[in-house]
């Protein structure tokens, strides 16, 4: 900082308030240092712990991270779209490397879906439904959680409580117990995917109906309406369009957890992708990657959009930094 | 209610149209949309062949596996040689070689008793027959050459399946009755051989014992304090491994918390570059968000399998995994922030002739910071939750060690008590960083 004292001369009050602002900033300066030092060493012993528990260390592995690399191409261009619609390889030789015809899905005896993006429509129904149970219940278990519309009983504190450890709660676990019971398919990823939305999209809806404003439920309440009334049409209409937001946004993050549950036995892309980069097949598992991504993103794409149109610019930036 | 008059109603009705003329949309949007999902749900229920796979699901099993979470089975194969009775533990034994079970207890004369929660329910077991006493009452289960045969109208608990013959004790248990041998089932509530393993010399204390182990009483091991010894035995707990799950649960937070620490150091400049009104370079700005889209688009789950194929399992997968997702996401986030800041202290610190750098030090930075930190700490309290199901498709902690657990299908107690511990951690980070964020930004913005 400029130092200010030099100019002119200060009062007797002022060289207090500037001994004051500077033993101030001293203090800052030195809490700053602690604080950055404390992190940065936390840091480096981290980093180190990591490097002992990895099967290999970070600077042995490098070169092999880069031979991968470089070995992990397809022959040629044109395979990643080959293997994308599951059109014939001029290299096929019988092995299942370059064999992409055979799981084509026909839906008649000539018009097919390829095998991909059949696994990718898998992956995003997966996240569509369970974004909508686990909002319908989070939309129906959200009420019982505000303050303001429950106070402050044992009904609320069970409510949140519910919601937590739903939220905290492992999702490969929830895979895991009933791909032991069901068997791997699509279910075991429905139910964690929507329990997980239960607990995230209950906290923010009722965090929403929290700052709702109250005089609707005041004039309803004061002709008589019941809880249940008062709710509908004093609650609802207001806080609809964030909820109708939030599910959005969570629609994305849930696209990309149903990938991720998928490649520990929920089946779709996800257990697709593992097995094609675990067989070293390189098209295809490029070819994955550029339907994930261009996924991913026209969903964000078109969600933004959606959103935008419900809930205006404001509410869309709100929304983002909540969720 | 009273009526209104066709006058005042005329007077309304013109006042407040579009109270009632709503268009169609707003009059059946609801239920249509109600409807429309419903019909998408019914036909996912197909698509997923949800029906199907639910009448096929082993919901006997689930069952087990539900009681397996807070209770432990005691599994001896009561043999019958040489006209006694010999049991016969599996490796998983929860038992020491030679302890006193107070509900197995051997004769003289080669017979053996087992107990089912009270004396009313239990076996006696000889080679020729099983009595069983359900409430009381004996049954004789007799063992024939080839077979074991259930009494005529033996009640519901005891069923002939076969050459053999269950018996169903409840919550208690269950028994198996063969022509040469009985299969016990013991099931008591808790976790078996928590705090030391069988073979551990301090086998058998309790908590409460341990703690009056470790401050009094004579050393157990003279070459060790006690409080040494115990803690070394609780960790090399062969059963239950603690120290090789609190191992694998420090790699997954070590995993979140180096990867959103360098995800942060590396898009916190970067996001000075994509920020419109900081770098007045519309390519550069541009080239920097397509690129935090893309590394922010890859999945998570691309990233950690890539990696895991070059580094190998473990921690480093995904703290690269983390990184790469991060480094997008948070520098999306940051340049937004940047891009809202107030102008004025940046034309501030630009009037009295500061350096560009000095611009963005006092003037850009002290307005954000308590930004960038709260959403790096919002990041950081997320991650330690994805941490476990990336590490769960191959870059090692805590979720890997949760997928092995549940592939035996019989070790559902440590999957329980690995649900506890990242529940807890969950909760500490969650409060810690809510804590810290809202000193940082106050209430109303976390």
């Amino acid at each position: 900082m400029a130092d200010v004292a030099q100019h002119q001369p200060l009062s007797p009050a002022g060289e207090t308030i500037l001994r004051h602002y500077r033993s101030q900033v001293l203090t800052r300066r030195i809490y700053t240092v602690i604080a950055v030092v404390g992190v940065l060493v936390a840091l480096g012993a981290a980093m180190s712990y990591a490097n002992a528990a990895n099967s290999g260390k970070f600077f042995e592995r490098l070169p092999f991270m880069f031979d991968f690399l470089k070995n992990f191409v397809p022959r040629d261009p044109f395979e990643i779209f080959r293997a994308m619609f599951d059109l014939e390889s001029p290299y096929f030789d019988g092995s299942a490397k370059y064999n992409y015809t055979s799981a084509r899905i026909y839906l008649t005896d000539t018009f097919y879906i390829p095998y991909f993006i059949y696994q990718l429509i898998v992956t995003v129904n997966i996240a569509i439904v369970s974004t909508i149970i686990g909002g319908a219940l989070a939309f129906c278990l959200c009420f019982f959680a505000a303050t303001n519309l429950v106070g402050a009983g044992a009904v609320r504190w069970f409510a949140r409580r519910t919601m937590e450890v739903l939220r905290a709660f492992p999702e490969i676990v929830i895979a895991g117990l009933l791909t032991a019971v069901l068997s791997i398919g699509p279910i075991a990823a429905i139910a964690a995917v929507s329990l997980h939305t239960i607990g995230a999209l209950g906290k923010l809806f009722f965090e929403v109906v929290e700052n709702a404003d109250m005089k609707p439920d005041e004039g309803l309440r004061s002709v008589g309406a019941t809880w249940l009334e008062r709710v509908r049409f004093a609650i609802v209409p207001q806080v609809m369009p964030n909820f109708v937001s939030y599910s959005l946004l969570r629609l994305e993050i849930n696209v990309r957890a149903s990938t991720i549950i998928g490649a520990v036995g929920g089946g779709g892309i996800g257990e697709v992708f593992r097995l094609s980069i675990g067989r070293d097949y390189a098209a295809q598992t490029y070819a994955i990657i550029i339907l994930l991504l261009v996924t991913i993103i026209a969903i964000d794409q078109f969600s933004g959009w959606l959103r935008r149109r419900l809930v205006g610019s404001q509410g869309f930036e709100l929304g983002r930094a909540a969720a | 209610m009273t009526a209104i008059s066709a006058a005042e109603r005329r007077r309304l009705e013109g006042k407040f149209p579009e109270v009632f003329r709503k268009s169609f949309l707003q009059r059946y949007g609801l239920p249509v949309g109600i409807v429309l999902t419903l019909a998408y749900l019914v036909f996912c229920w197909f698509f997923f062949g949800v029906g199907p796979a639910l009448q096929n699901g082993k919901w006997d099993r689930a069952s087990i596996y539900i009681q397996d979470w807070y209770s432990w089975r005691a599994q001896p194969r009561l043999r019958f040689e040489d006209g006694a009775v010999v049991p016969q533990w599996s490796s998983r034994g929860q038992y020491p070689q030679d302890a006193v079970i107070d509900w197995l207890t051997p004769h003289a004369n080669g017979s053996m008793t087992v107990t089912f929660g009270s004396d009313a329910d239990r076996l006696e077991i000889t080679p020729q027959v099983v009595t069983v006493y359900l409430a009381g009452e004996p049954h004789l289960v007799m063992i024939g050459e080839d077979a074991a045969t259930a009494p005529e109208n033996a009640p519901a608990a005891i069923v002939q399946d076969r050459q053999k013959v269950i018996v169903d004790f409840g919550f208690e248990g269950q028994a198996e009755i063969r022509d040469n041998q009985v299969a016990v089932q013991r099931r008591f509530l808790g976790w078996a051989n928590f705090l030391y393993d069988p073979r551990s010399p301090l086998w058998g204390h309790d908590l409460f014992s341990t703690v009056g182990l470790v401050f009094s009483g004579e050393r157990v091991d003279p070459t060790r304090s006690n409080a040494q010894l115990v803690l070394n035995e609780w960790l090399g707990n062969r059963a239950w491994q603690h120290g090789d799950i609190l191992a694998k649960l420090m790699q997954t937070l070590v995993m979140a918390f180096v990867g959103t620490l360098l995800a942060t150091l590396v898009a916190f400049p970067l996001a000075f570059i994509a920020a419109r009104n900081i770098t007045l370079n519309r390519p550069a700005n541009w080239l920097m968000k397509r690129f935090f889209d893309f590394i922010r688009s890859v999945d998570m789950l691309i990233w950690a399998l890539f990696f895991t194929r070059g580094f190998g399992p473990g921690p480093i997968p995904g703290i690269a995994a983390i990184f790469f997702t991060d480094t997008g996401a948070l520098g999306k986030v940051y340049a937004e922030a940047l891009e809202n800041i107030d102008d004025k202290q940046r034309d501030g610190m630009r009037s009295v002739g500061a350096s560009p750098a000095a611009v963005n030090r006092y003037g850009v930075v002290p307005q954000v910071l308590p930004v960038f930190v709260s959403q790096s700490l919002y990041f950081w309290e997320s991650n330690t939750r994805s941490a476990t199901v990336i590490g769960a498709v191959g870059a090692g902690g805590i979720g890997l060690k949760l997928l092995e657990a549940m592939g035996t299908n019989s070790d559902w107690d440590k999957v329980a008590y690995m649900v506890v511990l990242i529940l807890i951690v969950v909760f500490l980070f969650d409060n810690l960083s809510t804590g810290i964020r809202m000193r940082l930004i106050g209430r109303q913005t976390h």
